[in-house]
């Protein structure tokens, strides 16, 4: 159903004595042909944060097929946090699929029964975390934003949007270990990593013949990656919302975002109304953003794009609306109309880079 | 060739607005609608029953309102409605919710065997894409998540191949019937209904089952009781400390306002304004 049909909890839940002895927080490290989704170094950094606040060591699994970088991997991890990690190598794991993989992960947690279980919100992360989840029959918070640790019930209390990014929740699983859940990309910091740091590699073997599973991948075919935005890795982003009133008007963005050499993005409105393309949508049903230097203009900032784009280092709104919920998080706000204050803008940041440019 | 499609149906959270004092969710007046993500899971069903005969079930778990959602996918030519309702239902999680819908699936094919279970990628309230692959677990059915597009079905071998969304490119990807598909988004168009159809939506009797029907005896088992999440707190999230520094020089030129926006920004963040000048090459 929905989180807002549900009453919040005021009994105390107690732990089921079967998970009593559950312990450490675990990552799942995401690699496809031996290259890691960098959301795994941003769960590992996070997963850092509260296996400390429990006392006890993070760990990663790794899952590949035979001839990947497995052990390169690990010792990667333990450079961005990790203490130990489980390395899974066998053939029927060479391409995700979702049989063996949920077999592996599950196995797994069923044999070194950790109380935390983390994976990065993709479309590998989400296919795989509901049915590890189900078969564990444990609780899975889809889309965390926020993650922190009761420490007296062990307990993650897990924050996620919720209505469409209405309002924002907080979940737990009280009863049932692993406490699950999924992070988008981008949402939390990339940890610094220390070369320097080792870790213990548990090789664990894996037994599951080819013949007994069903589904086949026949063929990969890569995207091809040229001429895409990548909103989620952008140092400057210029953003525009349904204040700037006509498609046309984004015109005004895309200058901007000429002369600052940034990537252009809009909230869920504008997308919908088909004046930038998908892959552009900040928010909750679209990228997650931490650039330097964000410009949002004609956003009201509704929490669904909010949470998209609060982990910028600079934030700058331009809404003519002194009450929009923007300036509560901006840093710079400018109360006026997109159309005017966006080609001034324009014309002092190529002011300020022409002085730059003779300044040398 | 028989396919059920699970369906939800949602407050159109495009609509949603909160209440600026008391910070909760404002639901009079926003419309219930189809999950929109569900349409693409319907149309596929309905052309693979143009294309090879059968019958399109479609199934929802939800308040006796949902019957709205129901009547709504037989007008687009669906056979079948069952709208799974029970008060023991309310406050389900997504595991709870799986738990349901299976048995419902289960109780369909004493009737009539399944080939092909549909979900959307996701719902646009909940967001969290868990249902359908918990579905597909609990069957143990094949999971094939976010396809794309279904290439071809061997009825006869009872083989299918889809192109699935995977990260960094697509999967072409061969199994066997019966599989569970979740079918991503912008992959097909709602065709618009026939008459017939409409009128036959409009009559149709529809299927209302409750908890004993599909098989469900403890009514721990789902709701609250049967969900392992429970949520602690709803609120609207914290503004930051710190209010915006607001540039509002009164009457003041667009051109004087980033200028002031400019200097106070480079004064107070210099490797911001060092990043930029690394633009001026």
């Amino acid at each position: 159903m929905n989180e807002q049909a549900r009453k919040p909890a005021r009994k105390k839940v107690e732990l089921d004595p079967r998970f009593v002895s559950y312990r450490h927080v675990w990552v799942f490290i995401e690699s496809e042909r031996g290259e890691v989704h960098p959301v795994s170094w941003e769960l590992l950094g996070e997963g850092r944060k509260l296996a400390d606040a429990l006392n006890v060591d993070l760990c990663g699994v790794v899952i590949a097929g035979p001839g990947e970088r497995g052990k390169g991997i690990c010792s990667e991890a333990f450079g961005y946090g990790a203490d130990k990690c489980y390395l899974l190598q066998d053939p029927v794991l060479a391409d995700y699929r979702n049989e063996p993989y949920t077999k592996a992960l599950t196995d797994l947690v069923n044999t070194y029964q950790p109380e935390i279980l983390m994976l990065g919100a993709s479309t590998l992360g989400r296919d795989l975390a509901g049915s590890v989840a189900t078969t564990l029959k444990t609780g899975l918070v889809a889309d965390c934003t926020e993650l922190l640790i009761d420490t007296e019930s062990r307990n993650l209390a897990a924050t996620r949007p919720t209505f469409g990014g209405s309002l924002l929740c907080t979940i737990l699983t009280q009863r049932h270990r692993p406490q699950m859940a999924t992070v988008r990309p981008r949402v939390m910091a990339m940890p610094d990593a220390d070369p320097s740091r080792r870790g213990e590699i548990v090789e664990v073997p894996f037994a599951m013949l080819e013949t007994s599973i069903i589904t086949k991948v026949l063929e990969f075919i890569p995207d091809d990656s040229r001429d895409k935005p990548n909103l989620p890795f952008a140092d400057i982003i210029v953003a525009g919302g349904r204040g700037l009133k006509k498609p046309e008007n984004f015109a005004l963005i895309w200058d901007l975002a000429r002369v600052l050499g940034a990537e252009v993005g809009g909230s869920r409105p504008v997308v919908q109304a088909g004046w930038i393309e998908l892959d552009r949508q900040v928010g909750q049903s679209g990228k997650t953003v931490r650039p330097k230097l964000y410009i949002a203009a004609g956003i009201s900032g509704a929490i669904q794009h909010r949470v998209g784009m609060d982990g910028a280092d600079v934030i700058v709104a331009i809404n003519s609306d002194p009450k929009a919920p923007i300036f509560d998080f901006a840093h710079y706000g400018i109360v006026g109309n997109a159309m005017t204050v966006l080609p001034a803008l324009t014309e002092a940041f190529k002011a300020h880079l022409a002085q730059a440019r003779k300044a040398g | 060739m028989h396919s059920v499609v699970c369906i939800k149906q949602v407050p159109d959270s495009a609509q949603i607005r909160v209440h600026p004092v008391t910070n909760t969710i404002m639901r009079q007046g926003v419309p219930a609608i189809i999950n929109p993500y569900d349409l693409f899971a319907l149309e596929e069903a309905l052309r693979l029953k143009d294309r090879f005969g059968g019958t399109v079930t479609v199934v929802t778990m939800g308040p006796p309102m949902a019957e709205a959602a129901l009547r709504k996918c037989l007008s687009y030519g669906a056979d079948d409605a069952i709208l799974v309702s029970d008060r023991s239902f309310a406050g389900s999680d997504t595991l709870a919710t799986s738990y349901a819908l299976t048995a419902t699936l289960r109780k369909i094919m004493e009737s009539m065997p399944v080939d092909l279970i549909f979900t959307g990628k996701q719902t646009i309230d909940g967001d969290t894409a868990q249902v359908g692959p918990g579905i597909a677990k609990r069957l143990d059915y094949q999971l094939l998540t976010y396809v794309s597009k279904i290439v071809d079905v061997d009825l006869e071998h009872r083989e299918i191949r889809v192109e699935r969304r995977a990260e960094g490119g697509v999967q072409l990807l061969k199994t066997m019937l019966p599989c569970l598909i979740t079918m991503l988004e912008g992959t097909n168009e709602m065709r618009f209904g026939d008459l017939d159809d409409l009128f036959r939506a409009a009559r149709y009797e529809l299927k209302v089952w409750d908890r004993t029907v599909i098989g469900i005896e403890d009514p721990e088992t789902v709701g609250v009781k049967g969900s392992p999440t429970v949520v602690s707190k709803v609120f609207a999230p914290r503004p930051r400390s710190q209010r915006a520094e607001i540039i509002d020089l009164q009457d003041d030129s667009p051109k004087n306002l980033a200028s002031t926006l400019l200097a106070r920004m480079f004064t107070q963040h210099p490797k911001l304004e060092r990043e930029i000048a690394k633009r001026a090459r």
